[in-house]
């Protein structure tokens, strides 16, 4: 598709996303952390908040502020990483990560401000995020609801519910948006249950669907700039992504899906992540939890 | 006034309640007219429509939410626990036909665990009127209270008045020294009349309509315990986990013990058929309860309480 290259300064977006990246790999050690599932989201949720929420550090407790569920709490990583390149969390916390001493572990919770609810059961903030979108339908407040969902999230009946509840109560104010990596926890989704065609099935569902590259910020900006997509229906966006997105060693592989990796490894995988493609882990090397 | 009446009249007081449904609008048929966009049903969906009253709730709403109890309480248990209990968010569950009102339904809507599944939940609190004038004596301290709460609805009506309601407080009927029955939910009528029919054979008989289960009246309990030789829990619900259970704990915590018949669905469901014949088949009449009290006091060992199979 052609488009007329909107001026959204993808090299600041790059340079934040390469950070979080770093953020991510450096809290894949000392217990580990969804390296594989988070890093999949990076981009996705880089540009959300940089370019298309209005939620600053400012404003988080604001009512007219945007609100965006992380339904798949796997990504929670990336969203911490962002956080911390947005001034919204200390960049020092990181390091707090899994210490009883904090509250950044593996899975979203409120105590981090800026989260706006916990995730973790899969299924249920699609119906968290129509009850607020519900109520800016009702009270008429002009903010944007956007919910992440993880494809293998697709499972849970209660997304499809949600989907019809949606468009049920005309919530144009409100995007799903799936990070759409391909797998599952431990493999592929289109080898055990299979999702495509998924446009079509949100589509029969009354939504209205673009798909687009989740790592191309300006497909990015394009779909989500045409918001509200269609007056009336829920809004989703099927981002295509890749899991581990950014570290050759761990891309597109079921087994690294969580990683703990040693100290060295993470030394490894740093280079790697700055283009040093002589540093390839192999999977030998990688400890796995 | 009627359960609809009073929540007619709170949400036109209160521009923050937002009344929903799971397509079970038997209790609240007149509000769609009368509150618009704050009446939702979602449908048949009572997990998305608990995520759905966790958002609202977010907003700073009040909503009061409907369906039958069995799948308010258990298709949607995990959405109770996650998204109410967790955050402790202030929605209201109305769980309609609960326990033996259920009457002709079968097992499949036999809301007889909902009393222990949800006291299990941390900030969920839970409630169990005696008839509708309890009922409506109590709603408006639950609406108005910063827990999410589950109230096991029963609108049917009975001669009774109770005293004012307050939060965590038995209501004590009468005391005495022989039997003090605890009990909640629709079997108080069946008790006012073991309790009547118990003091024509002479005993000393005390009644308490426990009403809040969580919080639970503790002192009350330990009252009834230390005041009358044998204390009996009454309800229609299993043996695990509910009133009988609250009071074993109650005991334990408080390193005391007693004499304690319970009276309850003993692993079992119940047997559909008309409310009075469920009551007389499953031993729950006000006579069935006076008399098993007492072979309990002539005989004093437990009996058999109830016929052990789901029989056709």
């Amino acid at each position: 598709m052609k488009h007329n290259t909107p001026n959204i300064n993808e090299e600041e977006l790059t340079a934040i996303a390469l950070n979080v990246r770093e953020h991510i790999i450096r809290m894949s050690t000392d217990g580990g952390c969804f390296t594989g599932a988070s890093l999949s989201a990076v981009d996705l949720i880089v540009y959300l908040y940089t370019r298309f929420l209005n939620i600053n550090k400012d404003n988080l407790d604001h009512p007219d502020r945007d609100y965006l569920f992380l339904s798949k709490g796997h990504d929670v990583p990336a969203l911490y990483g962002t956080f911390a390149e947005l001034g919204l969390l200390d960049k020092d916390r990181l390091k707090n990560h899994l210490s009883l001493n904090d509250h950044i572990y593996w899975h979203p919770n409120t105590h981090i401000p800026g989260i706006e609810f916990h995730s973790g059961s899969l299924g249920h903030l699609p119906s968290v995020a129509i009850g607020v979108a519900l109520d800016l339908k009702i009270s008429g407040g002009n903010n944007k609801v956007v919910c992440i969902l993880g494809d293998g999230e697709l499972n849970e009946g209660t997304c499809w519910e949600a989907v019809l509840v949606a468009n049920a109560y005309k919530l144009d104010n409100l995007i799903f948006v799936v990070d759409r990596n391909q797998f599952q926890a431990n493999v592929r989704t289109e080898d055990l249950i299979p999702l495509e065609p998924l446009a079509d099935k949100f589509r029969a569902f009354g939504a209205a669907v673009k798909r687009i590259d989740g790592h191309n910020f300006i497909d990015l900006h394009h779909a989500f700039s045409a918001y509200p997509f269609e007056e009336g229906k829920l809004n989703v966006v099927i981002a295509d992504t890749v899991r581990g997105k950014g570290l050759p060693s761990i891309e597109e592989r079921a087994d690294r899906w969580f990683c703990n990796f040693t100290a060295d490894e993470i030394d490894q995988l740093l280079l790697e992540l700055y283009g040093d493609q002589n540093t390839l882990l192999t999977s030998e090397t990688l400890v796995v939890r | 006034m009627t359960y609809e009446e009073l929540l007619t009249e709170t949400a036109l007081a209160n521009e923050q309640v937002i009344v929903m449904t799971a397509e079970n609008r038997a209790l609240v048929r007149n509000l769609p007219g009368i509150l618009g966009k704050r009446f939702i049903d979602t449908g048949i969906t009572e997990q998305t429509m608990i995520g759905a009253a966790a958002g609202l709730a977010l907003r700073g709403r009040i909503p009061v939410v409907h369906a039958l109890a069995a799948f308010l309480t258990m298709r949607a248990f995990e959405f109770v626990r996650t998204d109410l209990g967790i955050p402790k968010l202030p929605v209201k569950l109305s769980g309609f036909i609960p326990g033996l009102l259920s009457d002709g339904n079968g097992p499949t809507h036999q809301a007889i665990e909902d009393i222990s599944i949800m006291r299990g939940i941390p900030n969920v609190t839970v409630f169990a009127p005696a008839d509708e004038d309890d009922l409506v004596k109590m709603l408006p301290q639950i609406w108005s209270s910063a827990h999410p709460a589950y109230t096991r609805i029963n609108t049917r009506k009975t001669w009774y008045d109770h005293e004012p309601f307050v939060l965590g407080k038995a209501e004590v009927i009468a005391e005495g020294c022989d039997v003090t029955i605890l009990t909640y939910g629709l079997l108080f009528e069946q008790a006012l009349i073991a309790a009547d029919m118990l003091r024509e054979e002479g005993l000393s008989v005390g009644l308490i309509n426990m009403r809040s289960l969580k919080p639970v009246d503790e002192q009350a309990i330990l009252q009834a315990c230390a005041q009358s030789s044998l204390v009996v829990t009454l309800e229609d619900h299993f043996i695990t986990g509910g009133l009988y259970s609250i009071v074993a704990e109650v005991l334990l915590k408080n390193q005391t013990t007693a004499k304690v018949l319970p009276i309850a669905l003993n692993n079992k469901w119940f047997r559909p058929a008309l409310l009075p014949d469920v009551l007389q088949h499953e031993g729950f009449t006000g006579k069935q309860i006076a008399e098993r009290i007492l072979g309990y006091q002539t005989v004093h060992h437990q009996p058999e309480i109830l016929t052990p199979e789901f029989s056709e």
